[in-house]
């Protein structure tokens, strides 16, 4: 069992988390109208004035806002406040489109930092622990945001950033790391060099806890992760928009705890843009309610997730949410059927002949599109008789098939020809001209 | 009994990897006394008796091959019309099913080796044996 970082807020009573979230949400709505040329005017045109927020469900009334509303005002158009009270920027890489610049205020940096104490508290992380923070530092926000959380409680931060791997594991040894944060891809990554090196992460060091996100990853990933290692993986979420990491499961793994008095969060309907009741599946939509440089008010980030407003197990009040299924714009639609990466993911990570590193080629033969999935086999997955592979590489394709409801092409490759990824993984090719 | 510990690697269907495996083999001095490759497609099989396989098995996986060891049956043939008839036709009537074969020919010998992975190693060993056939040791095939 773990404690509390801050017990009275983790543990308020639903209704005074609600009470508290209507003040901030009323203070909010009308300090953008004053301070945001962007939010006032779209205010006006959906006709709402900040008085209008009576209570919660009038949160409704609010307009959305969008990554293309950041696109479309950068690089501070939708700031709040002038240059004089940023103390930082995070600047999102681009890869999509134009980047995204999000500026903090001391005050955000603050509460970044305590919903990220909270957070690794709750995995019963404190003072005796030894954080590796392998996310990437810099404009990215993981590692800094890891970095200031782990600091906060008390643990002692190994700042390696990512890449450099053998050195990596080398410190993972001689500082006696006890948990690591990074992306689960690069952690597997991390796994297959430490055993090339002939070090085995369950017994020569003394690792027990992982904080793996920035990717959207599956169950039957953690369960590999568990089992290789014999540490406990835990779900991380946050988005570069809002703060980059900021809440985590807690030690029940039972979904990912959005503090409260932080966030209104909301899950709707992508198509119709209503409220969805909890436990559908929807649309994660994010007001910021304690963020004063770049507040975002009923922020779309198109992932699709699931809310539990029920208390956890574990005391905390406030809402979770369960694992990530996708961005809206991770998903692939290959012959008008809705494909996310996840899908495939953990079809592919029960079947143990099947290593964990994959790829997903989609590309159009004629008017067809075709997706190919590109599988390493693992060592015990070999055998040297053709039927068995070809009924190995028949199998996969049936299971892909009957949870994905499209046929995927298996192809076996030799282990590492899949490219390693040190950040976020690039699991998806998609050779479509459209 | 110690048996022929045959070498299996799963290779990609591509380009250099025939060239890739035989070059890391000779760097390390080993020795290919025979091989076969079954492809299927994106894929293939390489299997190969060397003279030794431990050293063998050790460097292809130091240089990332997916690579088993599994243990084969070398029997001596008689390089004539009927050699491997007597052979197969032995075992098949004894039940014993012959996954996959190949042979190969020895300089100084005249006779022909066929290497056989069947699914009853024993039972393979005892009635080649009673009809007089020899079944080469690993000792033998290093020395060839």
């Amino acid at each position: 069992m773990s404690g509390y970082w801050d017990p009275q807020i983790e543990r308020m009573p639903v209704k005074d988390l609600q009470m508290l979230q209507l003040d901030r949400l009323k203070a909010m709505a009308r300090y953008v109208y004053d301070h945001s040329e962007f939010y006032r005017q779209r205010f006006n045109e959906a006709n709402v004035r900040p008085d209008d927020i009576k209570e919660l469900s009038d949160v409704t009334k609010l307009p959305f806002t969008r990554k293309v509303d950041l696109r479309n005002t950068y690089p501070t158009g939708m700031f709040c406040l002038p240059k004089n009270w940023v103390v930082r920027y995070h600047v999102s890489s681009g890869t999509t489109g134009k980047p995204t610049v999000v500026g903090y205020t001391q005050g955000d940096i603050q509460t970044w930092t305590e919903s990220l104490a909270r957070a690794l508290t709750s995995i019963g992380l404190g003072r005796a622990d030894t954080v590796q923070v392998g996310y990437g530092y810099g404009l990215f926000t993981g590692g800094l945001g890891l970095h200031y959380g782990a600091e906060r409680i008390g643990g002692a931060v190994v700042p390696t950033g990512t890449g450099n791997t053998e050195r990596q594991i080398e410190l993972m040894q001689d500082l006696e790391s006890t948990a690591i944060a990074c992306t689960p891809s690069y952690f597997l990554h991390m796994i297959e060099v430490a055993e090339r090196m002939g070090i085995s992460i369950r017994d020569d060091t003394k690792l027990k806890t992982g904080v793996f996100g920035a990717e959207p990853w599956s169950d039957e990933t953690r369960k590999r992760i568990e089992e290789a290692t014999g540490i406990k993986a835990y779900d991380i979420y946050g988005t570069s928009e809002i703060s980059g990491p900021l809440c985590t499961e807690c030690h029940m793994q039972q979904g990912i705890h959005m503090w409260a008095d932080m966030f209104l969060i909301e899950i709707i309907d992508p198509a119709t843009g209503e409220q969805v009741e909890d436990g559908e599946r929807g649309e994660l939509v994010v007001t910021t309610l304690n963020k004063w440089a770049l507040p975002l008010i009923r922020y779309r980030i198109g992932d699709l997730t699931v809310k539990d407003s029920e208390p956890c197990e574990c005391g905390r009040t406030h809402p979770r949410i369960m694992r990530i299924l996708g961005r809206t714009d991770d998903m692939l639609i290959i012959r008008g059927i809705n494909v996310f990466p996840s899908q495939v993911e953990s079809v592919l990570m029960k079947i143990p002949e099947v290593a964990s590193h994959y790829q997903i080629v989609v590309s159009r033969k004629g008017p067809l599109d075709v997706m190919k999935v590109r599988v390493e086999l693992t060592e015990s997955g070999f055998s040297d008789k053709i039927g068995d592979l070809m009924s190995l590489s028949k199998k996969i394709g049936k299971d892909l098939k009957s949870v994905l409801n499209i046929a995927a092409e298996v192809e076996l490759v030799e282990p590492g020809v899949i490219p390693r990824s040190e950040g976020k993984a690039k699991r998806v090719i998609d050779n479509r001209k459209i | 009994m110690s048996e022929i510990k045959q070498i299996s690697l799963f290779v990609e269907n591509k380009p250099g990897r025939m060239a890739k495996v035989s070059k890391t083999l000779s760097e390390a001095g080993v020795n290919i006394r025979a091989m076969t490759v079954a492809e299927a497609g994106d894929f293939g099989v390489i299997r190969m008796v060397v003279d030794v396989p431990e050293k063998g098995y050790q460097v292809l996986k130091a240089a990332g091959f997916t690579v088993s060891m599994t243990d084969v049956l070398a029997v001596e043939m008689k390089d004539s019309p009927g050699g491997l008839y007597e052979i197969v036709d032995t075992l098949g009537t004894n039940n014993i099913n012959v996954d996959y074969a190949y042979a190969f020919v020895t300089a100084k010998a005249e006779r022909a080796m066929l290497i056989l992975r069947v699914d009853d190693l024993a039972g393979a060993r005892r009635v080649l044996g009673e009809k007089g056939i020899k079944i080469a040791t690993p000792g033998e095939i290093q020395k060839i």
